[in-house]
């Protein structure tokens, strides 16, 4: 007969097996999977916070408004490249795929991908939001003061 | 007019949930009868009130009455009336409206099938119930009022609803998704009322367990149309984002199903007592602050509406209550639980403890996954996000154990066993899943290790749960919850294999593309005819058509792009051609200069099957609902009230309800 304290120690030893495993697997996985946040300006003057920049091939998060005017498709493919803005520098983008879309110019948009030489960020993935006047809490942040075009005010649509 | 009824009709529910709250309790405690007997009137009466107040809102929205601020900014007078109607839960304040609507549909629910339980205790459960319930109301009427009226100046015409959940998808995913919420409230409410009452014997596990299981077949219905609506309706063909606001609706699901299996062992073991009490409060606070997550707008997210922070501080407050309340009560008096069964280390209990153990670690990385970025930015360190690749790692590695556990789990006896007795039955599995594994990797090229693992398990599973039912039918019937395990399982095979094949095997190409080209995929070509505009009801589009052929099989599709002018809003509606064993899928991207589209063509092998899974959970569900032994807990209720001269009507009431509840499951079996 299994004890009652003897099955104590096995659920008490199982527990902690298991809670050791998961704390183990997590930051294991989470080593490679996080990814900081920047604006432009941060990443060129490095965080608001700590003032770290981000190194060259870093994974990261960037968050900012689209240039007017910045968009610029290539011909053939469906490579794009534009540039992005808060409240200070500027910094470019580049893209091979589809645009979402509520993508627009003067629009917020978040972009994941690798930072290349230049403060050019090389995008695998651009996101924007569901809400037309949505912003993420960063960016809204970082963005006080700055124009937001309504895309019914752009032209450039070509929608009847 | 109506407004102004339905925002009186919310007032005085929030009184009478008050006194449900305050008074039923008292009598339990106390043993006044008069207190105690307050209780079922007081539901019934909530339940009114609040179908009344839901009436009037959604009456406002089929009338386009644009002087109530909600319809106003939720609906236009353009919107197809199922639209206007949907529109109702498309926001804020009607879909906190529905979440209280719901709850009391829950309580009333649990007042009318109570009827063979102890007085006290239903009165008991029913409070917590009101407790619940004084929160929401508050909220809704404090914060979020959805009858407010824009006078003295009111719109003509209203802003129109978001374009995103204009569509069938989002008709029904919401509600289903609440039904899951809301009723994990009644496990939790047993669970309290079992603590204050201090019988935490086996009949509140068996009194709960229909009506968690009812809660976890409407959640996972709800997240399964969830994936399935993203997956046509947002364009890029993914079903699931690992986006905080999927992991707030996932984690009280993943709490669900450690919930439903643990009862099964409180209730017919009597073991695991004070852990299920644990389970079943940690479910709905799990489902709580899913609704902080997604209310309060703290989240990073894709899918977070425009939200109001004040109101995030609300639910925290009340979310620490409820919580912080019931952890307490918890601590105060779990140690009264005592479980006298005893059982050896290879039995099903040791087996269903695995699965609970592997459950809950599930459910903490998902938790650490959604809350570390909001903690890491709290804390000064700076924004962060982490990603899908962070849960699809741990994921893949995560589901091994638990296949493994949940495929042995069935055959294995209760209390004790040998190993020995059931190795040669586990074999049974291994030829159809090295066949259908060589299959996968010579016919769809599925190479890589984790998810030839995963069809392999798969199917192990699956092949294991047949011969189970097989096997164990042939001596006498099965009772129909042995039928809904088994269909549950099979679902979570169909599951694991139709994310095992997609992640490796889909292939999607983004082109730039011209009517006239083509664009060739896996051996399907994409001829891209014609585009079309086209003028819908609200909205103006452009129709893209393509021819698709693989030699065999030829079919057309239409991709879509379409413009809501109310909201400024450009959606893409996929062109999809579905099957059980790939999806053919095209959305269309921008126009490029001249006559140039961006498109994005995918084949997608099995995808199918994800959804598959999450139906037959469902099913499995349903199917344990229905179950003689809870047959019989109505049946018990009729032999009741048949006493009573009244004995007439009330019996045909309960028909009346049974066909009503047998129809809403037909339904829903029909929609899915």
């Amino acid at each position: 007969m299994t004890t009652r304290r003897q099955k104590r120690l096995y659920t008490g030893l199982s527990l902690i097996l298991g809670l050791a495993v998961t704390v183990g697997l997590i930051l294991y996985a989470l080593s490679e999977n996080i990814d900081l946040f920047y604006t432009p300006s941060e990443i060129i003057y490095g965080k608001k916070e700590t003032g770290v920049k981000p190194s060259v091939g870093q994974r990261l998060r960037i968050g900012g408004m689209v240039v007017e005017g910045s968009v610029r498709r290539d011909p053939e493919s469906l490579k794009v490249e534009f540039e992005l803005q808060d409240t200070g520098p500027k910094v470019i983008v580049r893209y091979d795929g589809i645009l979402p879309d509520l993508f627009r110019e003067g629009q917020g948009i978040v972009a994941n991908g690798y930072l290349r030489e230049g403060n050019v960020i090389e995008a695998f993935e651009v996101l924007a939001k569901h809400d037309e006047e949505y912003m993420p809490p960063d960016l809204a942040e970082a963005m006080k003061g700055i124009k937001h075009v309504k895309p019914s005010e752009n032209q450039e649509l070509g929608y009847k | 007019m109506l407004p102004e009824i339905g925002h009186f009709s919310l007032l005085i529910s929030f009184v009478f949930a008050i006194c449900l709250a305050i008074f039923p309790m008292i009598g339990a405690q106390k043993k006044i009868v008069e207190f105690v007997a307050l209780a079922k009137p007081l539901v019934y009466a909530n339940f009114a009130l609040l179908s009344v107040a839901f009436f009037c809102l959604s009456w406002a929205f089929y009338h386009n009455d644009f002087s109530v601020t909600y319809v106003a900014m939720n609906s236009n007078s353009d919107l197809p009336w199922y639209y206007r109607l949907s529109a109702v839960w498309g926001a804020h304040e009607g879909s906190l409206l529905l979440w209280v609507w719901i709850l009391s549909l829950w309580t009333a629910g649990v007042a009318f099938f109570s009827a063979s339980l102890d007085d006290e205790d239903v009165a008991r459960v029913l409070a917590v119930m009101g407790f619940i319930a004084i929160g929401f109301l508050a909220f809704v009427i404090f914060t979020s009022n959805p009858f407010e009226r824009t006078f003295p100046l009111y719109p003509i015409d209203g802003r129109d609803l978001n374009p995103l959940l204009q569509d069938i998808g989002l008709i029904i995913h919401p509600p289903m998704l609440y039904m899951g919420y809301v009723g994990f409230s009644v496990a939790f409410a047993f669970a309290v009322a079992a603590l204050i009452g201090g019988k935490l014997d086996a009949t509140w596990a068996r009194w709960s367990r229909p009506w968690t299981l009812s809660a976890w077949g409407f959640l996972t219905a709800g997240i399964t149309l969830g994936s399935w609506w993203a997956y046509y309706e947002l364009g890029w063909g993914g079903w699931w984002f690992w986006d905080p606001v999927e992991n707030a609706s996932f984690m009280p699901w993943i709490a669900g199903t450690a919930l439903i299996h643990s009862l099964a062992v409180t209730e017919k073991r009597g073991a695991f007592k004070s852990w299920t009490v644990l389970l079943a409060i940690s479910a709905f606070s799990l489902s709580l602050l899913g609704t902080f997550l997604v209310r309060s707008g703290i989240l990073v997210s894709v899918h977070a509406f425009a939200s109001d922070p004040t109101r995030g501080l609300f639910i925290l407050i009340y979310l620490l209550a409820v919580i912080g309340g019931a952890l307490t009560l918890y601590a105060w008096r779990a140690d009264k639980v005592v479980s006298t069964h005893r059982y050896k280390l290879f039995s099903r209990e040791v087996l269903l403890f695995i699965n609970n153990v592997l459950l809950v670690a599930a459910l903490i990385v998902v938790l650490l996954g959604t809350l570390l970025p909001l903690v890491h930015k709290e804390i000064g360190l700076g924004s962060i996000s982490i990603g899908a690749p962070f849960f699809d790692k741990v994921s893949s590695i995560w589901f091994i154990p638990f296949i493994l556990v949940l495929s042995i789990g069935p055959f294995v006896r209760w209390k004790q066993d040998r190993f020995s007795r059931i190795r040669n039955k586990l074999l049974v599995g291994i030829v159809p899943a090295i066949i259908v594994a060589l299959t996968c990797y010579l016919t769809l090229q599925i190479n890589t290790f984790f998810s030839l693992l995963g069809v392999v398990l798969a199917t192990w599973l699956a092949a294991l749960v047949i011969y189970e039912l097989i096997t164990s039918s042939k001596n006498n019937p099965l009772p129909l919850t042995h039928w809904g395990m088994s269909l549950g399982h099979l679902g979570f095979a169909a599951l694991v294999i139709g994310i095992a094949i997609t992640k490796v095997a889909s292939v999607d190409k983004s082109v730039r593309i011209s009517p006239g080209q083509s664009v060739t995929v896996e051996n399907y070509v994409f001829n891209f005819t014609k585009v079309e505009q086209f003028q819908g009801p609200n909205y103006s589009a452009y129709h893209a058509h393509f021819d698709v052929s693989n030699g065999s099989d030829t079919f057309s599709l239409k991709a879509e792009k379409r413009y809501y002018k109310m909201h400024s809003n450009v959606m893409t509606e996929a062109g999809i051609n579905a099957g059980l064993w790939r999806d053919i899928y095209i959305s269309l991207g921008e126009q490029l200069d001249g006559k140039a589209w961006a498109v994005t063509a995918n084949v997608k092998p099995f995808v199918r099957w994800i959804w598959l899974g999450g139906l037959l959970m469902v099913l499995g569900s349903i199917m344990c609902i229905l179950d003689k032994r809870y047959r019989k807990v109505l049946a018990w209720r009729e032999q009741k009230t048949a006493q009573p001269a009244a004995s007439n009507t009330m019996a045909a009431e309960n028909a009346v309800s049974k066909v009503a509840s047998d129809t809403v499951i037909e339904q829903r079996i029909k929609f899915e």
